[in-house]
């Protein structure tokens, strides 16, 4: 699974390698390695943001490991969405039920629609819209993806989707 | 010097550039050891053949041979036949449905061992693989670079310099009326149907457009790509295909302020044609009537060209670098 976390280290040398130790050894894929040294906490530390993938199983033994090596672990959490595209969709957008196509996203579980702007010119044209899907995955955004252009297809609407997704 | 007896059949708006290219290119192309000689141009009103070769300036005046220039009344077929040549330039116009009259030029020619370098899709797009085994056949060539990127060098790209790598897609911009619309919509805030009017003030797009924005011209070029560089066996109905009427000037002012362009974009082996976003700092957001393709490769990573679609020299100068390849490198890429 994918998570992301937040550390502090101490403000002396050798502290990040420690904190990557554990990743190392039980086998975790380090992603992004983020060291804010430029924003130090009023304790003296420093934050480091990590994303890493590691097996559900193994993360207990991460954090014993880096609390043995003296390393705060402030939070960590699922990083849900890490692929995000924007689409849009033109035709009758509205009247075609806007909050079902959404929906259609939204309750797959693994894809959002997480921004969206409307232009309608008038009642009887055509209008667009603009929306941003973020999803759990590669798989997943093409899922998303595939379940839009069916919604499409049904609601006479032109689907223009990005020539490529966007990591976040 | 190597002679090249050339028959030529079809003489409209390429044909015209290929005589051209050829004067004004004479003695560069004998600097390579090439002498071509253009033994006959037929159009659909007669031949004109000489056997030391058509002087290009008489037939650059006229518009058609019946003005005066036709020595003959040999129709394509037979000029192919009975003329000696070593190779045809085939630039008669495109019909996706039964590839004619090009698919018989073409097959006339290769079966006779002639080599074979078009613009005209239509024959590819009908028959690729029966008209490369003819070929193969034969022992004669067949290259279309023209048919597909117009200038940009895309067969040749992928046949010759990244030769090794495996190509696992090619997206693009193939078509330069649809390109041109959709360029002038967002720049000018155009409707559709204004900005398909000035493309056909312009002679950017033809009277009856259809062919280009509908998407027809780059579903039948990724036809050709899919059969060619990917070596599928793909009929055109096999393309999934939505063109460019539909797209709204908000929709392209939406995806203006978001950062993306809306192209037309044809993709192999997706086999798809449809309107897509393209980031604005993509190597594929490119206005006007270009065309850009990127070719996505397992070891040189994604390379991309970008050049004019479509042009009386523009098309005829890939017809020439093609009649150049057969004759300059034969030993390299005799695999096709
Ligand atoms: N124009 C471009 O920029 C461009 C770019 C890429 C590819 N192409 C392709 O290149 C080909 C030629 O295009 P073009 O623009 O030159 O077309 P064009 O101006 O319409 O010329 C077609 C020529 O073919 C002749 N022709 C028609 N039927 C014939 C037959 N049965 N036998 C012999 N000649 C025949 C015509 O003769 P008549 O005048 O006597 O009818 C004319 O000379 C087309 O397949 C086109 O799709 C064109």
């Amino acid at each position: 699974m994918r998570l992301s976390m937040d550390l502090e280290l101490q403000d002396v040398p050798g502290q990040l390698i420690l904190a990557l130790e554990p990743f190392r050894l039980y086998k975790g894929n380090i992603i992004s390695v983020v060291h804010h040294r430029d924003r130090k906490t009023p304790r003296g530390t420093i934050p480091v943001q990590l994303v890493f993938e590691i097996s559900g199983s193994r993360i207990e033994q991460v954090k014993n490991h880096l609390k043995k090596n003296n390393i705060s672990v402030v939070r960590i959490g699922e990083d849900r969405f890490v692929e995000e595209v924007s689409v849009l969709l033109v035709g009758h957008v509205v009247d075609s039920d806007l909050g079902d196509t959404i929906n259609q996203i939204d309750s797959t579980g693994f894809a959002e629609v997480v921004d969206l702007c409307l232009k309608m010119p008038g009642i009887e044209d055509p209008s667009s819209a603009y929306i941003k899907i973020r999803a759990t995955g590669k798989e997943e955004m093409s899922k998303a993806l595939a379940i839009l252009r069916e919604v499409g297809v049904q609601k006479d609407l032109l689907v223009i989707e990005p020539i490529e997704a966007e990591m976040l | 010097m190597k002679e090249i007896r050339i028959s030529q059949v079809g003489c409209g708006i390429v044909g015209h550039g290929f005589l051209e290219v050829v004067r004004r290119k004479r003695d560069m192309l004998r600097d390579l050891g090439l002498d071509l000689k253009i033994v006959s141009v037929t159009d659909h009103t007669g031949t004109i053949y000489e056997k030391n070769g058509v002087d290009p300036k008489k037939v650059l005046g006229v518009k058609t041979l019946a003005e005066g220039v036709a020595n003959s009344d040999m129709k394509g077929l037979e000029a192919i036949e009975e003329i000696e040549s070593d190779l045809v330039v085939e630039v008669t116009p495109t019909n996706i449905d039964h590839g004619q009259p090009g698919l018989g030029h073409m097959e006339m020619a290769l079966t006779q061992g002639k080599n074979v370098v078009t613009s005209n899709k239509g024959p590819l797009v009908v028959a690729f693989n029966r008209l490369k085994d003819l070929a193969g056949e034969n022992g004669a060539r067949l290259k279309y670079e023209a048919t597909v990127g117009g200038t940009m060098p895309l067969i040749s790209l992928v046949e010759r310099n990244l030769v090794g790598n495996n190509i696992l897609g090619i997206k693009g911009i193939f078509n330069g009326t649809c390109n041109y619309i959709l360029t002038r919509m967002m720049e000018e805030g155009y409707p559709y149907g204004y900005a398909l009017m000035e493309a056909q003030e312009l002679g950017i797009a033809e009277a009856d457009p259809a062919y280009d924005v509908e998407g027809i011209d780059t579903a039948a070029k990724m036809t050709i790509l899919a059969n060619s560089v990917f070596g599928m066996n793909v009929k055109y109905d096999d393309i999934d295909v939505t063109g460019i009427t539909d797209i709204t000037t908000e929709s392209l002012a939406l995806a203006r302020d978001r950062g993306y362009l809306i192209k037309l974009i044809g993709e192999v082996p997706a086999l798809t044609v449809k309107p897509m976003l393209v980031p604005r700092r993509s190597p594929l957001a490119v206005g006007g009537t270009l065309n850009a393709a990127s070719i996505e490769t397992d070891l040189s990573g994604t390379i991309t060209v970008t050049g004019l679609g479509a042009g009386s020299i523009e098309t005829a100068s890939a017809i020439l670098s093609d009649i150049v390849n057969i004759y300059t490198t034969r030993n390299i890429d005799d695999r096709s």
